[in-house]
C-alpha cells in the first residue's frame, strides 16, 4: 500500500511537529526553484558596480570585460556570461539585488550554507530547513519537494517527506525485487518513508532517466520533473565549484556560462508553467572587495541574489548601495551587507505562494528575515 | 553485553563471509592497533608523490603547449570529448588505480578498524579531486602523509598532511606569496602584483585542528596566512627561481614574508619554514583541538549527536596524551556509548564495503569501484568541499540514494550468489541481532541471488 506523505507524517512521531495551520487553502500552480551557489559565489563580477569609484583599482586585472558590459541603469553592469539572465531582465522577469547577505557574518562555507539553509540566526541553530517549512505551509495536495540530487540538502530537511533524484548509470532493479524491497522496509520507519518516495519520482521520471550531460540537459531535467501531475512544487537545485580563489576569471566565466544555460533550458521547458515559476539564485557570502595575491579573490560578506521567473517584477535592481570606499567596506575589505537576504527570499517566496508575508517570513527565516519586503514578485 | 555485529561493523568494515565472530571482540579490536600494516605491498608499490608531482608538470606543460598552438592558428582549444586522450589522462589513470588500491586493502584487511580510521582521517583532512590539480596526488596524499600517522600522534599526522603537495595545490597555499617578500617586490616594480591567499591557513583553523567559532578571528586567519607563505610545492613552477630542488614540499624563502606574527595573541618571532611549524605545533595540542577531534570521533563511531560524555573523556585524553592516536581509540573500543549505540546509518562507501566484505569479493578493478562509489554519491577522495563528506545520516538517507544501493545489491548478488547461503551469511554478519524482517524477506526469496540481493539492501546493511 502506498501511503500518502501526509498520512505517514500522522503515523510518525514527526506529527508532533507537524505544522497546525495551514497558510494558504487552495491546491498551488505555482512553482518555486532555489539554485543554491555552494562556495561563496562573487557578487562583486556577478553584477559588477562599474559605475562605483573604488571598483576598477580593488579588482584590477579581473574585471576589463566586466567595464565593458552595458551599464543596466545606474552602478552595475551584468556579467557578459550571463547572456540569457540579461535578456529575461530586458523582459522583466529578472530581478537582482546587490550587497545582501543572511544574518551570518564569519567566513566559514559550512556555516555560512547552514544558516542560508536552515533559516536560523547561527549555524546549526535548527535543524529543519525554509524550504521544508514552505511546504509545510503549503496545501498538502500536490505539494511535493524534490531535491535534484541523490541525498535531501538541508534546506529540504524537515517533517515534511521530501524526495531526491539525480540521473542514475546503475542497471535497473527486477520488478519483483522492488516489490520485496518495499515489504522488507514496511516496519522500518525511516527506510520505509525513503523507499516510496523513491519508487514514487523514478516513476516520474521515466524515461529521462539518461537525459545527457551539461548545463542545458540538466536545466531539461529539472522542468520534466516539475511537470505533470506528479511534478513536484518545491524543488533544490545544488551549484557547485564558486569558492575563487585563484585563477577566477576564467573559472567564474565557466561556471556563470553554465548557470546561465541551466536556467534558459529551465524557462525553456517548463513552457506555460514558466509563468508560475519563481526561481530564486543565492549563495552563502560573498568574496573580497579586493582580488588577492592570486588572481582569485577570498571570502568575503554581502554578495547578489537573482528572482528570476514568469511572477517576478522584474527589469529593476534592488540595492541600497553602501559604496567600496575603503571606509565603506564591511571590516575593511568586504562588501557591506545592507538588505537581508533572508528578508529578500522569505518575501519572495511569501507573495509568489499569496502566504501573508507577516507571518510566512518569520516562520521561513526565524533567524533574520527582518522586515518584509513589498513588490518583488507580481501577485 | 558486546555485540559481535558492533565489533564487525561499527568498529569494522563489515563481516567476511564464512567467518564467525572473533571470540574476545575487544581484544580482537585492541590487538588491531598492532597488527595493523602500515605499508602493504598493493600501496608500497604504488606511485609515489615525487613522480606524481613531476608527472602533473608534464601534465600543464601539455596544457599550455596546447593552447599557445591554438591561439598561434587563431582557433579556441577545442574541448575534449568524452575518453579522448589529454594531457591528464596518466593523472587520471593514477587516480583509478589508487581507488583500486584503496578499495582492495579494505576488502582484505584483517585489520579493519585501523582501515577504518584512515578513511576517517583522510575525511578529516580532505581533499579533493574537483580540483585537476589533486586528481594525480590524492592516492598518494593518503598513502604517504595519512597512513604512516594513523597510529602516531595528531601533531606529526597534522605535519605530515600540511606539508604534502595534494593539500597545498587543493587549498591553493602552493601560490600565496608574502606581499612584502622579495619575490613580490620584485614583481611589483615590473608592475605585476603578487601576493597571499588564505585559503589553507582558514580550513587549518576551521577544519584541520581548532574548529570553527572557536577561538580565533580573521586577523588571525591573516596573520596564519603570512606565516604559511613559502610552504609550496618544488618542481612545478616555470620559473626556475621557484622550481625548488625538486618535486615534493619546498619551503621558498624568496616568498616569504618577513618579519614576526602575531596569532591568537601569541608572537612568532622565527624566521623561516619554523615559523608555521610552530603555529601547527601549538594549534596541535590546544584545547580547542582536542575538543574538535573528540566531537568528530565521537561522532563517527557512537552517534550523529555524539555522547557528551564520551567527548569529554576522549579531549581529556587527548590533552593528556599530548595528542596519542593510539590512546584515543583506547578510549572508544572501551566506551560503552559505542557498544551501546543504536545503529549508525552507512555512508555509500561503507556500504559497498560490507557488502563486498560479504559476499567474498577480494579486490575490484579501479574503474569498477570508482565508478560505483561516483553512482552511489560519495566518489573516492571528491567531497564537495574542504570539510569532506558529512558524517550523519541526514547527509546519506536519501531517496534516490537507498534506491541506487538496492540496484548495486542486485548487481552484486547477481555475480556473487553461486556458493552463498544468503541465510547462513545473515547469521555469520548479525550474529546476536538480525531482523525479523530480513529474516523473512530471505527465506521467502524466490532464488538464491535475489535472497541474497535482499540481503545487502536490509535495514541491518544499511546501518552499522
Amino acid at each position: 500500500m502506498l501511503l500518502h506523505r501526509r498520512q505517514i507524517l500522522v503515523a510518525g512521531s514527526a506529527a508532533l511537529f507537524a505544522p497546525t495551520i495551514a497558510f494558504a487553502k487552495a491546491e498551488t500552480e505555482r512553482r518555486l526553484v532555489f539554485v543554491i551557489q555552494r562556495g561563496a559565489a562573487d557578487g562583486l563580477a556577478m553584477l559588477a558596480p562599474i559605475g562605483d569609484p573604488a571598483y576598477r583599482a580593488l579588482r584590477g586585472d579581473l574585471i576589463p570585460e566586466l567595464l565593458q558590459q552595458p551599464n543596466l541603469g545606474g552602478l552595475f553592469a551584468l556579467h557578459p556570461a550571463l547572456k540569457q539572465l540579461g535578456a529575461l531582465y530586458g523582459a522583466r522577469q529578472a530581478l537582482f539585488a546587490h550587497a545582501v547577505a543572511s544574518p551570518y557574518r564569519d567566513r566559514s562555507h559550512f556555516d555560512g550554507q547552514n544558516v542560508l539553509e536552515t533559516g536560523g540566526a547561527l549555524p546549526y541553530d535548527r535543524k529543519d530547513g525554509w524550504m521544508n517549512r514552505l511546504l509545510a505551509m503549503l496545501p498538502a495536495e500536490g505539494a511535493r519537494g524534490l531535491a535534484v540530487s541523490t541525498t535531501i540538502p538541508t534546506a529540504l530537511r524537515g517533517a515534511v517527506q521530501v524526495s531526491s533524484y539525480a540521473p542514475s548509470a546503475l542497471p535497473d532493479a527486477s520488478q519483483d525485487l522492488l516489490q520485496r524491497v518495499s515489504t522488507m522496509y514496511a516496519a522500518d520507519a525511516q527506510l520505509h518513508a525513503l523507499w516510496e518516495e523513491a519508487l514514487q519520482t523514478r516513476a516520474m521520471a521515466g524515461d529521462l532517466a539518461n537525459p545527457g550531460r551539461g548545463a542545458a540537459a540538466a536545466g531539461k531535467l529539472i522542468a520534466s520533473l516539475m511537470t505533470g501531475t506528479q511534478g513536484a512544487r518545491v524543488v533544490m537545485v545544488e551549484s557547485d565549484g564558486w569558492d575563487t580563489h585563484a585563477g577566477q576569471k576564467a573559472r567564474l566565466n565557466n561556471q556563470l556560462t553554465g548557470l546561465d544555460a541551466m536556467l534558459a533550458a529551465l524557462r525553456d521547458n517548463l513552457g506555460p508553467a514558466w509563468a508560475d515559476t519563481l526561481v530564486v539564485v543565492a549563495t552563502e557570502f560573498g568574496r573580497t572587495a579586493a582580488a588577492n595575491g592570486t588572481g582569485g579573490t577570498d571570502h568575503g560578506t554581502a554578495s547578489m541574489a537573482m528572482l528570476l521567473g514568469g511572477t517576478v517584477a522584474g527589469g529593476r535592481i534592488v540595492a541600497d548601495w553602501p559604496g567600496l570606499g575603503p571606509s565603506q567596506l564591511y571590516e575593511g575589505r568586504d562588501l557591506r551587507p545592507t538588505i537581508s537576504l533572508d528578508a529578500l527570499i522569505g518575501s519572495a517566496v511569501a507573495g509568489h505562494f499569496g502566504l501573508d508575508p507577516a507571518r510566512a517570513v518569520p516562520g521561513l527565516f526565524p533567524g533574520g528575515g527582518g522586515k518584509a519586503i513589498d513588490g518583488l514578485v507580481r501577485t | 553485553m558486546l555485540k559481535s555485529a558492533t565489533a564487525l561493523n561499527r568498529f569494522g568494515l563489515g563481516g567476511m563471509g564464512g567467518m564467525g565472530p572473533p571470540a574476545d571482540l575487544q581484544a580482537w579490536l585492541e590487538s588491531q592497533l598492532t597488527r595493523f600494516n602500515l605499508r602493504p605491498a598493493p600501496i608500497a608499490a604504488a606511485t609515489g608523490t615525487k613522480e606524481l608531482v613531476t608527472m602533473l608538470r608534464e601534465a600543464r606543460d601539455g596544457r599550455r603547449e596546447q593552447q599557445q598552438e591554438a591561439k598561434a592558428a587563431g582557433t579556441e582549444p577545442k574541448p575534449r570529448e568524452q575518453g579522448e586522450p589529454g594531457p591528464f589522462r596518466d593523472l587520471r589513470d593514477a587516480y583509478t588505480a589508487a581507488v583500486g588500491l584503496r578499495t582492495d586493502v579494505a576488502l582484505a584487511s584483517d585489520t579493519p578498524l585501523v582501515e577504518r580510521l584512515v578513511h576517517f582521517w583522510s575525511n578529516h583532512f580532505a581533499v579533493s579531486v574537483d580540483k585537476v590539480a589533486v586528481i594525480g596526488l590524492a592516492g598518494a596524499f593518503e598513502f604517504e602523509a595519512i597512513r604512516p600517522h594513523v597510529l602516531g600522534r595528531f601533531s606529526d599526522l597534522l605535519n605530515a598532511v600540511e606539508r604534502h603537495p595534494a593539500m597545498l595545490l587543493y587549498l591553493d597555499q602552493a601560490e600565496s606569496i608574502g606581499p612584502e617578500s622579495p619575490l613580490a617586490q620584485r614583481a611589483a616594480q615590473r608592475g605585476r602584483e603578487r601576493g597571499l591567499n588564505e585559503n589553507l591557513a582558514r580550513e587549518i583553523l576551521e577544519l584541520h585542528t581548532l574548529g570553527v567559532r572557536t577561538v580565533y578571528s580573521q586577523a588571525d586567519v591573516t596573520e596564519f596566512a603570512r606565516a604559511l607563505t613559502g610552504w609550496t610545492v618544488g618542481g612545478l613552477a616555470k620559473q626556475p627561481l621557484l622550481r625548488g630542488p625538486g618535486p615534493g614540499f619546498w619551503f621558498a624563502a624568496p616568498i616569504h614574508q618577513p618579519g614576526g606574527r602575531t596569532i591568537m595573541g601569541k608572537r612568532y618571532g622565527q624566521s623561516g619554514e619554523a615559523q608555521a611549524q610552530a603555529v601547527l605545533d601549538d594549534l596541535a595540542r590546544h584545547p580547542s583541538t582536542a575538543r574538535h577531534i573528540a566531537t568528530k570521533l565521537a561522532r563517527h563511531f557512537a552517534a550523529d549527536d555524539p555522547p557528551p560524555a564520551l567527548v569529554a573523556r576522549l579531549e581529556q585524553d587527548f590533552l593528556r596524551s599530548g595528542g596519542d592516536l593510539k590512546s584515543l581509540y583506547k578510549v572508544l573500543i572501551a566506551a560503552p556509548e559505542v557498544w551501546n549505540a543504536a545503529p549508525k546509518f552507512r555512508t555509500p562507501w561503507d556500504w559497498t564495503l560490507a557488502a563486498l566484505r560479504a559476499t567474498g569479493v577480494r579486490a575490484l578493478p579501479g574503474r569498477t569501484a570508482a565508478g560505483a562509489f561516483t553512482q552511489l554519491g560519495q566518489a573516492v577522495w571528491k567531497p564537495g568541499s574542504p570539510a569532506g563528506y558529512d558524517d550523519v545520516a541526514a547527509s546519506w538517507a536519501g531517496p534516490d540514494a537507498l534506491y541506487r544501493r538496492v540496484e548495486v545489491a542486485q548487481r552484486i548478488a547477481e555475480r556473487t550468489a553461486p556458493g552463498i547461503d544468503a541465510r547462513k551469511l545473515a547469521d555469520q554478519l548479525f550474529p546476536e541481532s538480525l531482523s525479523e524482517a530480513t529474516r523473512q524477506a530471505i527465506t521467502r526469496a524466490e532464488s538464491g541471488p535475489q535472497a541474497l540481493a535482499l540481503l545487502l539492501a536490509s535495514p541491518d546493511m544499511m546501518r552499522r
